[in-house]
């Protein structure tokens, strides 16, 4: 396995120019996930409006490797429905915990499809999964605080 | 290996202390000829796990192969095999800490159990009134431990404190990563009960100076516990010079297998202490109302112990004393000294702890800036170096010098002055994919 694989060009990009970067109101959920292998950190609140991902927003310390997929995730999730958003976590869950077995779809996933390599490196799957489980998670939350007000 | 020159001043390599043949050291190590994503491995992570010579393997393997039974209860003849084995084990491992008797060596799974024990040694007197009071705890009473300690000596004496009212104080750390004694007569006190203490940093590589905290203690009648995960395996470690009450360590990091960690504590306190994991072979009667228990070491020895695994760690003992401690200590001193002056050249490199090779060990942490250790560690395994990226498990030290984690280096009697090369040009990539 070529180093340059895991550290594509898109990867690279996204950690040098986050997308999104910065917590920002309004906002129905926000949490913190770690990695306490590494002690990477990821601060992560979503705006839900009529359904829709309206924003997603994070602040966060680690590696190239989680910081650029939260750059990715933020680019790929905003304005999708909340159904479209997850089941695409799924999809780069999926993808990322394959071991290289399945190959990415670019349409469903966009630059998320860099990270094809880092399911090559088990070491280094739970950094670009860190975020995108936050995702999950503040989504959830958001939609039962949601379903609580109603 | 390039002969390497001390600072000016400093001591250099005793005439009666033989240098060490690295190059014979590492032929007895079949690990170190492997390749690592096709370059030479070059294994810089012996402070997380050391690697392990044919010779403790071979008598790990023998014992399997010629002797194998369970200990202290077989009349047979393999039970008596495995029992003499066992217990030679014990006395090996007491000879090399200069521990004035074996029964004083209680085996453990590793260093954090080690501690554990001593923690529950607490934790028990705490609970029964009749109890030695020095292991007595209760609101009003103090732990002291240290900023720079590995996790494993912190959260026993955390959760010992939250369960038993007393308060934990710390030693806090200089900028230079000296431990910080200029509040040694605060911290250490009257309400003192125990001061537990790392010999080496694990993440600093800084070698502590005990014996003003040692005097204080004694001043005020506390118990003294040493971790010694990361100096037994790297110096001469005198258990009587030290003049500790408790001193931990672990098999794995000195050449021996894992699975088996060592206490070794004073005799008359180890026979004060109450059990700590209840089973076979730590009693001396079972009825069914109650049980009485066997004397130190097997007291603390609950259930089938890890048989072979001190049959390898004897084997290391014996292999690194007949190396010589005094050689794998300056071996080391001066490979330090030249990767401290080559890991300073690197551009934007910090080092975290001692930057002069005097009152340290071969750990040395570092950040490189703008680059996240993780990417630093997977840049240098794709040049086959193998480093350890992270908290090391001592995040307190990272959050006091204001690091989510770094990257640290740590050397050993089977590394060389090329390795350290290798390292400094891997570091050259890691920049320029980043930079």
């Amino acid at each position: 396995m070529q180093l340059e694989q895991l550290y594509q060009e898109i990867i690279l990009d996204h950690y040098k120019k986050p997308r999104g970067r910065g917590l920002r109101e309004p906002y129905e959920a926000q949490v913190r996930h770690v990695n306490p292998t590494c002690g990477d950190e990821v601060d992560l609140r979503v705006h839900l409006v009529d359904g829709t991902v309206a924003d997603v927003s994070y602040e966060g310390m680690g590696c190239s490797i989680s910081q650029a997929s939260a750059s990715v995730l933020h680019e790929l999730m905003v304005g999708r429905t909340v159904t479209d958003a997850l089941s695409r976590v799924d999809r780069f869950t999926e993808m990322i915990s394959s071991r290289g077995e399945v190959v990415p779809d670019e349409a469903v996933l966009d630059d998320g499809i860099a990270f094809v390599g880092v399911a090559k490196y088990p070491a280094r799957v739970k950094c670009a999964l860190l975020s995108w489980m936050a995702f999950k998670d503040a989504t959830v939350q958001a939609l039962a605080a949601e379903g609580g007000a109603a | 290996m390039t002969a390497t020159t001390l600072h000016e001043g400093m001591p250099d390599y005793g005439s009666d202390v033989p240098p060490l043949d690295v190059e014979r050291i590492r032929a007895d190590f079949p690990i170190l000829s492997r390749e690592v994503n096709g370059r030479r491995l070059v294994y810089l992570d012996s402070a997380n796990t050391s690697q392990k010579p044919r010779q403790v393997i071979e008598a790990m393997r023998e014992h399997f192969e010629l002797h194998n039974a369970n200990v202290a209860r077989s009349v047979h003849t393999l039970g008596t095999e495995s029992t003499a084995a066992y217990e030679g084990a014990r006395e090996k491992v007491a000879r090399f800490i200069n521990a004035p008797s074996a029964s004083e060596v209680v085996f453990t799974k590793n260093a954090t159990e080690a501690i554990n024990l001593v923690a529950y040694a607490f934790l028990g007197a705490s609970l029964d009134k009749s109890a030695d009071p020095r292991f007595r705890l209760g609101p009003g009473d103090e732990i002291v431990i240290t900023e720079m300690e590995h996790h494993s000596n912190i959260v026993p004496w955390q959760l010992l404190c939250e369960r038993t009212g007393a308060t934990l104080r710390w030693f806090g750390i200089t900028d230079n990563g000296r431990l910080d004694e200029s509040t040694l007569d605060d911290l250490i006190n009257p309400r003192t009960k125990l001061v537990s203490m790392v010999l080496v940093s694990n993440i600093l590589g800084t070698a502590n100076a005990t014996s003003r905290i040692h005097d204080r203690i004694r001043e005020v009648g506390a118990l003294f516990m040493l971790d010694a995960s990361q100096a037994v395996p790297h110096r001469p470690v005198d258990v009587v010079g030290y003049d500790a009450d408790f001193v931990a360590f672990t098999g794995h990091k000195m050449l021996g297998p894992t699975g088996i960690g060592v206490l070794w504590g004073r005799g008359e306190l180890l026979a004060a202490m109450p059990p700590f994991l209840g089973g076979g072979s730590m009693i001396e009667t079972v009825t069914m109302e109650r049980s009485t228990f066997a004397s130190p070491p097997a007291r603390f020895e609950a259930g089938t112990p890890p048989i072979a695994e001190a049959v390898g760690l004897g084997a290391a003992v014996d292999y690194l004393t007949a190396v010589g401690m005094e050689s794998i200590m300056w071996h080391e001193k001066a490979l330090t000294a030249y990767a401290l002056q080559e890991l300073r050249a690197v551009p934007g490199l910090r080092i975290f702890g001692p930057q002069v090779p005097v009152g340290r060990g071969g750990t040395i942490s570092f950040d490189l800036a703008g680059v996240h250790p993780h990417d630093v560690g997977q840049v240098l395994d794709a040049e086959g170096v193998q480093v350890r990226v992270g908290h090391h498990c001592a995040r307190p030290t990272c959050m006091r010098f204001g690091v989510p984690a770094t990257t640290r280096v740590s050397l050993y009697l089977y590394n060389t002055t090329e390795e350290v090369d290798v390292l400094v040009k891997a570091l050259d990539r890691v920049r320029g994919v980043f930079g």
